[in-house]
């Protein structure tokens, strides 16, 4: 693998632009057309849904049904917001806060977790230290799923069922994070710069926190933004974990929601309500994403040159 | 962003203090170890509690059973052999190998060819497109599930409205081996742009002096994708096979929401993981889901593993 010496590309994917490579060339590379048109055919599929989602949350409950789906009718998307958040004494707001807590105690907790971990994993040789790393390499495979019912098993053992607790403490570990930082502490944080702290007299975990966390920050941003998506995408867990309508984060509300309207008992007018809930609940993380291209790409990179 | 560039790869640990820690431990060595102890521990702890102990747990679980008269009792594998000539979760794993083999290849082929022309510099808006393909990974399963459930509508759904307007017939998106094929281009749709993410970082990270020699050549861009390129990326491509696996066989969200639109369609063991999740929590059988959960696992790790190896016996024929 010759790219692993050379982790440049790793933090500057983001904002390289082909230039780079057509620089390397003599000529400039001519446009296919044809692969243009394709490539962008294919991006108007991953983008159909989602324009249906914005048309369609724009429309009343009976325009839903009578007026053609992939253009907009009477413009009702004010009605259909006020619904969403005043329905069941506004619940959805409550599901919105919960998704916001649990996504950002889980991130946060996973980050500084798998950072110190991996750093510990890559700067320090200590008994048992490599056989512990294989260990948590190993669990990378573990199933989530597999893994949540047996969770559940343990915490209704432990009357943990029903609590934010049983969403934020199995989110809290990631192992692929720590084996993350382990790859990015390797060549982020220079040997030589903890030798000479050392030298220095600096106890070995302020230099972790004072010199080494700040170089490591652009890796735990990547692996923060990874446990963010996979809280705030969860559905799974809090599935098995939340009785209390109270407790769930967005996508069981929208779930239950969308099975009741499903289930037709005279609620019909919830359709609507349901698909501008779903544009609502998506917003945050569409435009967070969109912002902090450079980190989920860099992540993403370190994950694949390197594994 | 700061990283220095070339770094000793091995992990290099107070590596000037050398000569005195050869008599015993010295005290800095002593410290270093204290501190990597203090680093990790906040993390094996939780690890411990929440991947360790519950499998434990449900693997001490798996060989009790519950009986009607005299509580809990020993089983020994009699949960494991059920679940072996159960037809349910056979059927289910079965359907989720079908499954890998008709969804992951599609799936791949599409996140490469968008990768590699992302990266081929030939595209007009070659930006916009990056973006438009990811932007799915940002949406919750649950929605992408309710957004095509409304799509493939029958009755009010856009592709119904169309079919019909063309005078054509509907679709069947919820027929027997309709839903199969549904529930793959939901997939499709959340992970395309994932998989093509990671495949594109890695072949920009390929240094161009590697491909510049054949392009001076005359080779075609095709050839240099096929011919240098994708062989130089098999690390990352692994990867995603092996994602995909273990996303493939533990597959629920999309099916479970999916039967509110097809009840008949998707039994409550179409999955393996939704067959174990109605034996936890319909059927009340802790001990059974403890057992199949155990062994879905088992399977995935046997599945995975083999893909490993058998990326690493042709590599090294190559």
């Amino acid at each position: 693998m010759t790219a692993l010496d050379e982790p440049t590309p790793l933090t500057t994917t983001g904002t390289r632009t082909p230039s780079v490579h057509e620089d390397a060339g003599d000529k400039p590379r001519r446009t296919s057309w044809v692969l243009t048109i394709v490539v962008l055919l294919l991006t108007c599929y991953f983008l159909f849904p989602l324009y249906w989602l914005v048309v369609a949350s724009t429309k009343s409950n009976a325009d839903l049904f009578s007026s053609f789906g992939l253009w907009f009718a009477d413009f009702s998307l004010v009605d259909n917001v006020r619904t969403v958040l005043t329905f069941q004494d506004g619940v959805y707001i409550r599901w919105f806060l919960n998704s916001i807590l649990y996504a950002v105690v889980s991130g946060v907790g996973a980050a500084f977790l798998a950072t110190a971990a991996g750093y510990a994993f890559a700067k320090y040789d200590f008994p048992g230290g490599k056989a512990l790393f294989s260990i948590v390499l190993g669990a990378i495979m573990v199933p989530t799923t597999a893994l949540a019912i047996p969770t559940y098993l343990l915490f209704a053992r432990a009357e943990l069922t029903d609590t934010y607790w049983a969403i934020i403490l199995p989110s809290l570990v990631s192992p692929f994070g720590v084996f993350l930082m382990r790859v990015y502490a390797a060549d982020a944080v220079d040997t030589t710069l903890i030798e000479a702290a050392r030298v220095d007299g600096v106890g070995e975990l302020r230099i972790f926190f004072t010199v080494a966390l700040r170089l490591l920050m652009p890796g735990a941003v990547t692996v923060l933004l990874f446990a963010l998506v996979s809280t705030w995408n969860n559905y799974f867990l809090p599935l098995l974990m939340l009785n209390s309508a109270q407790l769930f984060p967005l996508p069981v509300g929208l779930a239950q929601w969308q099975a009741t309207a499903a289930g037709g008992s005279g609620a019909q007018a919830l359709f609507s309500t349901v698909i501008t809930g779903s544009l609502l609940s998506i917003i945050p993380l569409v435009v967070a994403f969109l912002f902090l291209q450079r980190y989920w790409q860099s992540g993403l990179a370190t994950g694949g040159v390197k594994a | 962003m700061t990283t220095t560039v070339p770094t000793r790869a091995v992990a290099p640990h107070g590596a000037s203090s050398a000569p005195r820690a050869r008599r015993g431990l010295s005290a800095s060595r002593r410290r270093q170890i204290g501190a990597a102890y203090a680093l990790v521990l906040p993390f094996l702890v939780l690890f411990v509690a929440m991947v360790v102990v519950p499998l434990v747990y449900a693997g001490y679980l798996s060989f009790y059973k519950k009986k009607l008269i005299g509580g809990t009792s020993f089983v020994g594998a009699e949960n494991y052999l059920r679940a072996l000539t159960d037809p349910s979760f056979l059927s289910g794993v079965g359907r989720m190998g079908l499954f890998l083999c008709v969804q992951v290849p599609l799936m791949l082929v599409l996140s490469l060819f968008t990768a590699l022309a992302l990266d081929s510099g030939m595209m007009k808006l070659a930006k916009v497109a990056r973006l438009g393909i990811f932007v799915p990974y940002a949406v919750p399963s649950v929605i992408a599930t309710l957004m095509w459930g409304y799509i493939y509508g029958p009755d009010f759904g856009p592709i119904a409205q169309m079919a019909r307007g063309l005078g054509l017939g509907v679709p069947p998106f919820f027929s027997g081996t309709g839903i199969f094929f549904s529930i793959i281009n939901i997939v499709n749709w959340e992970f395309v742009g994932y998989n093509m993410i990671i495949m594109y970082a890695a072949l920009r990270s390929i240094p161009t002096e590697l491909y510049e020699a054949a392009r001076v050549d005359g080779a075609s861009e095709t050839r240099i994708a096929l011919s240098i390129k994708i062989p130089l990326i098999r690390p990352a491509i692994l990867l995603t096979v092996i994602f995909s696996v273990i996303g493939t066989f533990q597959l629920f969200n999309e099916p479970n929401l999916m039967r509110t639109l097809a009840p008949t369609v998707i039994g409550s063991d179409w999955t393996p993981n939704l067959y174990a999740y109605n034996i936890a929590f319909v059927n009340q059988d802790a001990n059974y889901a403890a057992a199949l959960a155990f062994l879905l696992g088992i399977v995935i790790m046997i599945i995975s593993y083999a893909v490993q190896l058998g990326a690493q016996r042709k590599e090294r024929r190559a």
